[in-house]
């Protein structure tokens, strides 16, 4: 059976989580390598941004965990907004905060600046779902969190490429 | 020399300093050394040295230097004294762990663990003193070693952990002590103790047997298993998985005795006792550790297999029917393939024990439902697991055996996805060679049939994919002799067909046909007799429909033009020089007798058409020779591709004519195939007076050509050809031809084509002057190619007037991408001023390039180009805006690379950076944006 986590440290909240299958890159059409034809940015490419981002205590992405799925994730490209949805895996999971100041901050960092960026949980699948999406929507609140080094370290380790 | 005497009295002079003042002690040490490389030291004059060391000196107080210096004399004494020093018994053993007992110095510690190794390789007696040597060494474990940062001594943490490893992994006497340390260890936090730790009991597993290993079994066992199923780490799950392969393998190899059970047996069923359950549940996280580690345990030996198999293949099977989704049978799938595998490698054995065989139907039917299933991925799994299971002997009955086949082949025609149709041509290939009979028989007589069938209802799209997946698969399954000799007419005959044109015929039709029966050619390469009957049998037939329909085109028949299309032609010479290359001599021989005069002499009796219109002089002048010259390009896949030792009829005859067609022809692709057929015979062509007329007259022809008139850009494929040929094989006049092609640089109308020449010299080219071809490539031509250009690109870059300074550029960032990074990170400093330059050059050829060559640059070498930091930010950031959507990505791709000069250096431009990405990332193309992001992320 499965141990508690090795030395000590505190337990997994979830020790054996259900994983999803990751879908592949996506296909590079011709049309995209044709210099004229605009590209407009869609759901699949948020998708594509923050699907590899790590969950904080599992060496697995948000993908793999289900956490976002690409249906969740709403883009217009001419009013310049975007939704994301997220799903913690149990409705107590004390990382949700994180894990949706991740995506944000993956998001702020990768869109146009002319992007205004929505992160929340999906309705009804976490314990203080409220709290936590005030949270998120707080900018003053967002980037007083940011200027914290600490957190800001655990973020980037979040959103740092898997080795 | 010293005499006998000499040092026996010397080393009792300096035995008695020992007894001295603390201060001589190193100068006595050191003549000891001395003494000790002495030839003629009487017998028990060593063991007394090593007495009075051991009891005289405290070894550990003495200075590093003086330590080394007695490591060094006992090592010199073990090498000449072994007997003597074995006479001293374990007191020896004992005097050694005194004297290293506390040694801290790496350099030191590398020696003596090298001592201990001897000490126990060589049978030392270690009498009661094993704990203690075991101490004394294994306090070191696991190794926590930096080199300071400027060590002169370059000893590396790895040397002292290998060297560690050694000695704790000498002797199945340190078992008990060293296991319980080990699954300490491995306990422990430190990811590095881990990795030592699982690497030393691995190392151990190769000596060890059941007595060692029974007692700790149960601890090593739930350690291991943690080290799976929590990692965090791919490598320690590796190691971990390794280590239980060799503790597998070791419980494998002990000779049973009658009255032991057996503790492989015991060990295994309590693996699967804790992995087999979670096998159960395809959807959660320990799935596949649990099947790694299983599959880690049975890949060590045949019983080991068998066991594990034998209880897992039934519950995976009847997991699979018991889950309906694809996913979960998927997941499923993949371990069972996993199983399989491991079975391949002991399958060989014992057919008649097979654990599979008892579940054989039950096996074949689950493959059997993945690959009618809808869902993809479920049927590339089963097809790989059912090519394994081919490979099995025995485990596939002949009725199964028909119905794999069938199944291929309706994947490989029917198949939605292209993806399951390129794994099932895949398969097919593998397992044709087993059972040829089978796939002759039924798959290669059902795509006959489906490549002579012609189904006007389906729709012409339809039916050409159809028809392309038929060709690749007759190449795919060509694997086997007996195939070979039923495909090839198939293909031959779609060839033949297209003249005759009961087909609307297209040029990728035809290419289609040449592709696959050059994936035939070189799958026929290995065996000499298939390679022959290709070579007899393709070639001609080639050389019939070409040269027929070059003699009808006068009467202007469209089809018979299709066959002497460039892109056609172009496909044909792949298949020609795949089926000459490989020709052992005599048979090569033979057939250039054949193929030379039929282009010199027009002599056509052994082409198997025996009809044709007009006589066949490519290069006679005459009126409608113009198509049957452009066939001159499948001679130079033929000439072209012999062994060198294959004696060419006429050569300098057919050299001259080559010569003057190259030059005189007005169609580029005849006059270029000519160049290139010159250039292949000439690279091949032994040195010698003959050679240099040759090129004498070659060099003369070409002046005339370049000075002026309308073939200028013939005559300057001729050269560029020539000098490739001769820069592959260092002769001295490539030089020459060198600077000529540099000359040419400067020229307005020629120059451009020269810069883009210098890509061809340097490239590998696809179809004549490689290595296939049996060309004389000297090892680094291109660096050899490179110190003698550069300067003088250089040099003219400087000397060129505004017009044409771009051609330099051109010429040299082709030269640099061709050449391997190490050359070009000490090449650098003096050209990159240059290469700065030509990223404002507007040519987007020279920026593509130079982005390109700078990238990989940015990675290897940060220091070289710290320098120049502020030029490349600007430089790069003004690209990403160029309209060429190839140039954005690459400068993004600088920018990223940015990333990895020195954090001082790069760290001033951070904001500027930062906010000069935020424009690509509203990019209009996508490929761009998705640059832009990893770029912005890294900064």
């Amino acid at each position: 059976m499965v141990g508690p986590a090795p030395g000590g440290g505190s337990p997994l909240e979830n020790a054996n989580p259900l994983i999803y299958r990751r879908s592949g890159e996506r296909p590079v059409t011709a049309r995209e390598e044709d210099d004229e034809l605009p590209d407009s940015i869609d759901d699949r490419e948020i998708f594509d941004l923050i699907r590899s981002i790590n969950d904080p205590e599992h060496p697995l992405t948000l993908e793999e965990l289900n956490v976002v799925e690409q249906v969740r994730v709403k883009v217009n490209d001419a009013e310049s907004t975007v939704v994301v949805e997220f799903t913690p895996t149990i409705p107590h999971c004390s990382m949700a905060t994180l894990i949706g100041l991740s995506i944000k901050v993956k998001l702020i960092r990768s869109l146009p600046e002319r992007f205004k960026v929505d992160v929340h949980i999906t309705p009804g699948t976490h314990a203080s779902e409220h709290a936590v999406n005030k949270q998120l929507a707080d900018k003053e609140r967002v980037a007083a969190a940011l200027e914290n080094s600490h957190l800001l370290e655990v973020v980037n380790q979040c959103l740092s490429a898997r080795s | 020399m010293l005499q006998e005497e000499e040092v026996t009295h010397l080393v009792l002079f300096y035995e008695n300093r020992l007894k001295d003042h603390h201060l001589v002690i190193p100068a006595v040490l050191q003549g000891l050394h001395a003494l000790s490389l002495c030839e003629v030291l009487a017998p028990g004059l060593a063991v007394s040295v090593l007495k009075a060391i051991f009891q005289e000196v405290h070894v550990q107080s003495l200075p590093q230097l003086d330590r080394h210096t007695v490591y060094s004399i006992i090592t010199n004494f073990m090498h000449t004294r072994e007997e003597e020093l074995k006479g001293l018994g374990a007191d020896f053993t004992f005097g050694f762990i005194q004297v290293m007992d506390g040694e801290k110095d790496p350099r030191n510690l590398l020696v003596a663990f090298q001592i201990v190794c001897d000490l126990i390789l060589k049978d030392y007696v270690l009498g009661p003193f094993v704990e203690e040597l075991f101490e004394v060494t294994s306090c070191y474990f696991p190794i926590d070693f930096t080199p300071p940062p400027n060590d002169p001594h370059c000893i590396q943490r790895e040397d002292l952990i290998v060297s560690l490893r050694a000695v704790l992994a000498s002797t199945p006497q340190f078992a008990e002590f060293l296991l319980p340390l080990l699954i300490e260890k491995m306990d422990s936090e430190m990811q590095s103790a881990k990795l030592d730790s699982l690497q030393t009991l691995g190392a151990c597993c190769t000596i060890y047997g059941q007595k060692e290993l029974q007692e700790f079994l149960p601890s090593l066992w739930s350690s291991l298993r943690r080290e799976v199923f929590q990692t965090a780490s791919e490598k320690v799950e590796a190691e971990a998985l390794a280590a239980l392969h060799g503790l597998s393998a070791c419980l494998s190899r002990s000779v049973l005795s009658s009255d032991t059970e057996d503790l492989l047996d015991s060990f295994l069923s309590s693996i699967l006792q804790d992995c087999r359950h979670h096998l159960c549940e395809p959807d959660m996280k320990l799935v596949w550790p649990s099947a790694k580690l299983l599959q880690a345990a049975a890949g060590a030996s045949f019983r080991a297999g068998h066991r594990i198999t034998s209880s897992v293949v039934p519950l995976l099977l009847e997991q699979y029917n018991q889950h309906p989704q694809s996913s979960q049978r998927r997941t499923i799938l993949e371990m069972l393939l996993g199983f399989l595998e491991v079975q391949q490698k002991w399958g060989h054995e014992d057919e008649e024990e097979s654990a599979l065989l008892c579940s054989r139907a039950p096996l074949c039917s689950v493959l059997f439902s993945a690959l009618t299933d809808p869902s993809v991925q479920l049927q590339l799994v089963g097809i790989r697991a059912l090519t394994v299971l081919g490979t099995l002997p025995g485990l596939l009955a002949p009725p199964d055996v028909q119905l794999v086949v069938d199944h291929l082949t309706r994947l490989v025609l029917h198949a939605d996805d292209s993806q399951s149709c390129v794994a099932a041509m895949e398969a097919a290939g593998s397992l044709a060679p087993i059972y040829p009979g089978a796939f002759s028989g039924r798959m290669v007589q059902r795509l006959a049939e489906e490549l002579q069938s012609e189904r006007e209802e389906e729709g012409r799209r339809s039916m050409q994919s159809l028809r392309a997946r038929c060709l690749q698969a007759l190449a795919a399954v060509s694997t086997h002799p007996g195939i070979v000799h039923e495909t090839i007419p198939v293909l031959l005959q779609c060839l033949r067909q297209v003249p005759k044109g009961n087909v609307p015929a297209r040029a990728c039709d035809v290419v289609a046909v040449c592709q696959s029966l050059q994936q035939v050619a070189v799958q026929c390469q290995r065996d000499t007799e298939s390679c022959w009957y290709y070579h007899q049998t393709v070639v001609p037939c080639l050389l019939a429909v070409t040269v027929q329909a070059a003699m009808q085109e006068n009467a202007h028949s469209p089809l018979g033009k299709l066959l002497l299309e460039e892109e056609v032609l172009s496909a044909m010479v792949p298949v020609v020089s795949a089926a000459s290359a490989h020709l052992c001599p005599e048979l090569a021989a033979q057939s250039v007798s054949q193929l030379v005069p039929l282009f010199l002499d027009g002599e056509v009796s052994f082409l198997p058409q025996d009809s044709f219109p007009c006589p066949f002089q490519p290069f006679q002048g005459g009126q409608h020779v113009a198509a049957q010259r452009r066939l001159v390009a499948l001679l130079m896949a033929f000439v072209c591709s012999l062994p060198r030792n294959v004696l060419i009829p006429q050569q300098d005859r057919l050299l001259q004519e080559l010569l003057a067609l190259s030059c005189s022809c007005d169609c580029p692709f005849t006059a270029t195939a000519a160049a290139k057929c010159f250039a292949g015979l000439v690279n091949k062509y032994p040195a010698g007076q003959q050679l240099d007329q040759l090129l004498e007259t070659a060099v003369s022809r070409m002046e005339a050509g370049l000075a002026e008139g309308p073939l200028r850009s013939q005559a300057l494929a001729l050269l560029l050809w020539v000098t490739k040929g001769l820069v592959l094989r260092y002769h001295p006049l490539s030089s020459r031809l060198t600077d000529k092609l540099l000359g040419l640089l400067g020229d307005a109308e020629l120059g451009p084509a020269v810069a883009d020449g210098f890509s061809l010299l340097m490239a590998d080219s696809p179809d004549v002057l490689h290595k296939g071809c049996h060309a004389d490539v000297r090892i680094m031509f291109r660096q050899r190619f490179f110190t003698d250009s550069v300067p003088k690109l250089v040099q003219g870059f400087h000397a060129a007037g505004p017009g044409v300074k771009a051609n330099y550029l051109k010429g040299l960032s082709h030269v640099l991408n061709h050449l391997p990074r190490p050359v070009l990170v000490t090449e650098l400093p003096t050209l990159l001023s240059l290469l700065l330059e030509a990223l404002s050059c507007p040519d987007h050829v020279v920026q593509l390039s130079t982005l390109s060559c700078l990238q990989p640059l940015l990675l290897e070498a940060p220091h070289v180009m710290s320098l120049h930091v502020d030029t490349l930010v600007t430089k790069f950031l003004g690209l990403t805006s160029s309209p060429a959507m190839a140039i954005r990505i690459a400068a993004l791709q600088c920018v990223h690379a940015l990333t990895s000069l020195p954090v001082p250096v790069v760290l001033p431009y951070k904001p500027r950076v930062i906010r000069a990405l935020a424009k690509p990332l509203d990019d209009m193309k996508r490929l761009v944006r998705k640059e832009a992001v990893v770029a912005r992320g890294e900064w």
